[in-house]
């Protein structure tokens, strides 16, 4: 049995960075490198994509990430896990191994599938955001349900180098390996949940070293143009220290690990993953040294008898249009704009929105008493059934030009398809995952 | 009066159309402070038209954290909301305008 276990973060979504990720794999000692591509919106997007061409679906990134990486994980002897096959997984790993031909790198792909359950579901159970039917939202897209580290057990046996999945728990990315090196078992539910709060600490890569934390003059954060990202040494008790590639920018504190830690959990005590329901509560952070800090503690209790599944429906078209004023009496200005707009078209929608950027668009109200911007931006967005008639929202505020206030500039506008997302809950024993191996090598060819 | 912003720092969260709102005392001996003046009903005043549901709070003495779970909050939620800032990302800065 080793020492310690080195899990390393290379993309916290899927547009994220692609260099902190050749970082790692060339200077970070890592034994495996996490990619975590894969949104709640993105995989129904991918879908999209999927309909119109069955060659693709996987993330867009796709290509150029493992471009740059597959010659540094063979060199360096990482093996890399990502959820970037998103709709596809299968043609992700395809894709995979002609990148590996074209480069002349040996490779073993192993796909794991399963998580496309848009079969398995019934349109009159309820989800669990509003008890309503499914079948009410609209046109269903996708259905995936969030498998567990144990899907990919058999993928890391296989001696894959590189492990392709779509929808997977992101926390379950990183336990995967682990479980896999100390050979926990399934009902090992301390472990299981410290390697969960670890896989929960690095699922955001860069958040984790400074990213998203900084505020001048309040929270610095050094040479963030070039952030680290993260890395955890764990050991076989799921004790682990959180670190960095050494020279890179951003920093990790007790500070950001907590902001991490408690980012986006639901409760605290009970942080469900199909692996577990971690007690995060219990946790304890010690920095033991320059952007060092040790987790350990989580307890875990159980694991849960179903699997959430997220529903993506089209949810039809949405419709912005935007306009600034500047200078004297701005805001007012971009007050009536947003009035005519209001009087010419509100009636047509059955939602619309009115915003002044630079005061109160984001909350709804500015909590700075003496509320008086230089320039505002007026930003009218409605929902459409149809892109013909969201686009008549842009069209209303450009035609502010001649028709509007003094003084307005730089209209932009814009319609976006609308995929909305609800969730139901799946018995795991009728989610069936399969392991399918894609490779090549240069006997192959010769053969 | 002091703001949340000169003892805490705060990170939003969101699931669904749920927005998670940490609150973490920079130094620890502020914790007992937050616990007493950051009250469920005092968060919920203070973002009065933003929550529209329930609002939870977890005490995480350990980390010298609350965690605060606000349901209707974003909107309808992230996939469908007709918001710039759909994920409400950007709330915890609005909590860390509040007196405490």
């Amino acid at each position: 049995m080793r020492e310690l276990l080195r899990v390393g973060a290379g993309a916290g979504f899927s547009g994220d960075r692609l260099e902190p990720a050749a970082v790692l794999a060339q200077r970070g000692g890592v034994d495996y490198l996490i990619l975590e591509c894969l949104g709640e919106r993105t995989v129904a997007l991918a879908q999209l994509r999927k309909h119109r061409d069955p060659t693709r679906g996987y993330d867009p990134l796709l290509e150029r990430r493992m471009e740059s990486l597959l010659p540094l994980l063979r060199r360096h002897g990482v093996r890399l896990i990502s959820n970037l096959g998103a709709a596809n997984p299968i043609a992700a790993g395809e894709a995979i191994v002609a990148i590996a031909r074209e480069q002349q790198t040996p490779i073993r792909v192993a796909v794991v599938t399963g998580d496309d359950v848009l079969a398995l579901i019934d349109p009159d159970e309820l989800t669990l955001e509003g008890g309503t039917p499914i079948a009410a939202y609209g046109e269903l897209v996708s259905a995936n349900a969030y498998l567990g580290a144990d899907a990919l057990l058999p993928a890391l046996q296989s001696g894959a180098d590189v492990i392709i999945t779509g929808r997977v728990a992101d926390p379950s990315l990183f336990l995967a390996p682990i479980a896999h090196a100390y050979d926990w078992q399934v009902d090992d539910f301390d472990r299981l949940a410290c390697a969960t709060s670890i896989g929960h600490l690095l699922e955001c890569a860069g958040q984790l070293c400074g990213g998203y934390y900084a505020e001048p003059g309040r929270k610095e954060v050094p040479d963030m143009a070039h952030l680290g990202f993260p890395f955890a040494d764990v050991d076989a008790r799921g004790n682990a220290t959180l670190g960095k590639v050494e020279g890179t920018g951003g920093c990790i504190t007790l500070a950001t690990a907590k902001e991490q830690l408690l980012y986006e959990v639901t409760d605290p005590f009970a942080y469900v993953t199909p692996d577990v329901v971690a007690d995060f509560s219990t946790v304890t952070l010690r920095e033991t040294g320059p952007n060092r800090v040790e987790v350990r503690g989580a307890t875990g209790k159980g694991r849960p008898p179903k699997l959430k599944v997220s529903v993506g429906y089209h949810a039809g078209y949405v419709g912005e249009g935007e306009i600034s004023y500047g200078g004297v009496n701005a805001m007012s200005r971009a007050r009536l704009a947003g009035e005519i707009i209001r009087q010419r078209i509100g009636k047509e929608f059955s939602e619309m929105r009115i915003d002044l950027i630079g005061s109160t668009s984001l909350h709804g109200r500015s909590f700075n008493p003496r509320d008086q911007p230089y320039e505002v931006r007026l930003r009218v967005a409605v929902r459409a059934p149809t892109a013909e008639r969201a686009m008549v929202v842009g069209e209303e505020v450009e035609a502010l030009y001649t028709n509007g206030p003094a003084a307005g500039g730089g209209t932009r506008k814009y319609v976006q398809e609308q995929i909305g997302i609800v969730s139901t809950l799946l018995e795991r024993e009728r989610i069936a995952t399969q392991v399918t191996l894609r490779e090549w090598s240069r006997d192959a060819q010769a053969a | 009066m002091p703001k949340l912003h000169d003892l805490a720092h705060c990170r939003a969260g969101d699931k669904g159309n749920t927005s998670i709102l940490s609150v973490i005392a920079y130094r620890p001996e502020d914790y007992p402070l937050l616990v007493e003046r950051v009250t469920v009903d005092a968060v919920a005043r203070h973002l009065e038209g933003i929550v529209l549901g329930d609002i939870r709070r977890y005490e995480l003495p350990g980390l010298g954290a609350l965690q605060f779970v606000c349901e209707r909050s974003l909107s309808g939620g992230v996939t469908t909301s007709l918001a710039q800032d759909a994920h409400g990302k950007s709330l915890s800065y609005a909590l860390l305008e509040m007196n405490v």
